[in-house]
């Protein structure tokens, strides 16, 4: 099976601020891969390199096995680009956008885009800046398939969308999927749909690629370990696959990757009082691993200690 | 039988179709020789990737719980199995020990938890019993 994508330390920088950090990344054919990351985690910026949107300032992406740089237009018909936002041009009825569409993928599927928009009905008179969020996200998702692209590079395309209208649309991506050969790279923040549809996740921090594994495999990597001293906790040795680390109270809560035998031993040796390890579901996982610091809570109800004052809550 | 999946879960998407199966089966919800969804039509019926479904009845076929009959689909099968009767008491065995152990942890007396089993025993369609 061949890698649809592949990157190569694909980087951007502004100015000092490392947007991608040498992004290398293999994505085979037939993959749903689910690019998750926060909020200006690199992911947007990303996708936009993968279609030649933005110039990289450094690496190397092939798409389809060209260069992004030197894509072929034959290429760029085999691949469909949503951006964050379905930017479509509202002065256009629905009718218009699909034929200046059409215009460039000539061999493009006019009935199954007339069956989508009918489908959402959708009618071609209609202007698409009266058209609801929910209804321009169909329109722009139908633009983006009918050409029947091999590879489908989607930036958030759920983004305000509403819950049915979501269901909807990863329906479309189901079908999508069922079609052999498609390969799908898409950046979502609702866990439970990239749970459903992805094979493999990618988790962006900070510009970096810092995970990519299936789905299944990041899940069962990532446990939360709530350990309670019953007294000021102490603190920690360093310690294999620990990646968060916060004080609450006279608890530490830990999220490790690959908790094991020699991790649980290192915390029992600072003689606490329980250590209960906590499975995560995909959300809760994601949110566990890319969490940053906290600020430790004070000890609240009940005892105050040396002497602090009430009035302290407030600085919390 | 209808499926449904959880994504706020903790349990893996293929793995909750697989014990749903196996539920399914062992109620009598689901008869042998039944023919089961497509792995094309569930995926849309539950909105998940098709990936996750064939693995789900791939696990259920290595079971022995579905197999495949090439150009028909999937199907429950027959009852009847391959594990000796000494593998089977172990497997059970090591069930019984987790439910157990949860049941004198929950403070039941052992004449409870019996009557318990055998009221819930009930819900379930058994076979003649294994050899």
């Amino acid at each position: 099976m061949a890698d649809v994508i592949v990157t190569q330390r694909l980087s951007k920088y502004y100015g000092d601020k490392k947007a991608v950090d040498n992004l290398t990344l293999r994505i085979a054919e037939g993959t749903v891969y689910g690019l998750l990351g926060r909020n200006g985690a690199g992911k947007s910026t990303a996708l936009k390199m993968l279609v030649g949107m933005v110039q990289p300032s450094h690496g190397r992406a092939h798409i389809l096995g060209e260069d992004v740089a030197t894509l072929s237009p034959q290429t760029r018909g085999r691949v469909a680009y949503m951006a964050e936002g379905h930017p479509l041009y509202t002065s256009m009825t629905v009718g218009q956008a699909v034929d200046f569409t059409l215009g460039f993928y000539p061999a493009a599927d006019k009935h199954l885009l007339g069956q989508i928009l009918d489908h959402f009905s959708l009618g071609r008179t209609l202007r698409i800046g009266r058209l609801s969020k929910g209804q321009r996200a169909q329109v722009a998702l139908a633009l983006a398939i009918a050409p029947d692209p091999q590879l489908l590079i989607l930036d958030d395309p759920t983004l305000g969308l509403d819950t049915n209208v979501r269901r909807d649309f990863l329906e479309s991506m189901i079908q999508i999927i069922q079609r052999r050969g498609r390969t799908i790279l898409f950046s979502s923040h609702i866990l439970g749909d990239v749970e459903r549809v992805a094979d493999r996740i990618g988790i962006m921090i900070d510009g970096v690629l810092r995970v990519d594994c299936p789905v299944e495999h990041f899940k069962r990597s990532v446990r939360r370990v709530l350990v309670e001293f019953g007294r000021q906790p102490p603190p920690l040795p360093p310690c294999e696959g620990l990646v968060g680390d916060w004080q609450i109270g006279t608890q530490r809560e830990l999220v490790f990757v690959n908790f094991g035998p020699r991790q649980r031993a290192a915390l029992e040796a600072l003689n606490p009082v329980t250590v209960d390890v906590v499975e995560l579901n995909l959300e809760d996982a994601f949110i566990a691993y890319t969490r940053g610091p906290r600020r430790p809570l004070p000890l609240f109800a009940g005892e105050t200690s040396h002497g602090q004052s009430i009035g302290d809550q407030g600085a919390a | 039988m209808g499926f449904f999946i959880d994504t706020a879960s903790r349990a893996p998407i293929y793995l909750q179709l697989v014990q749903q199966v196996r539920e399914g089966v062992a109620r009598g919800d689901l008869c042998p020789e039944e023919r089961l969804p497509s792995v094309r039509q569930l995926s849309r019926d539950l909105v998940v990737n098709p990936n996750t479904v064939a693995r789900a009845y791939t696990e259920l076929e290595r079971e022995g719980v579905l197999v495949t009959r090439p150009g028909l689909g999937v199907f429950v099968a027959q009852p009847g199995t391959e594990l000796t009767k000494a593998a089977r008491d172990r497997r059970l065995g090591e069930l019984l020990d987790h439910f157990l152990t949860e049941a004198v942890h929950l403070g039941y007396a052992a004449e409870q938890v019996v009557r318990l089993v055998t009221q819930r025993a009930q819900q379930f369609q058994w076979h003649a019993g294994a050899k």
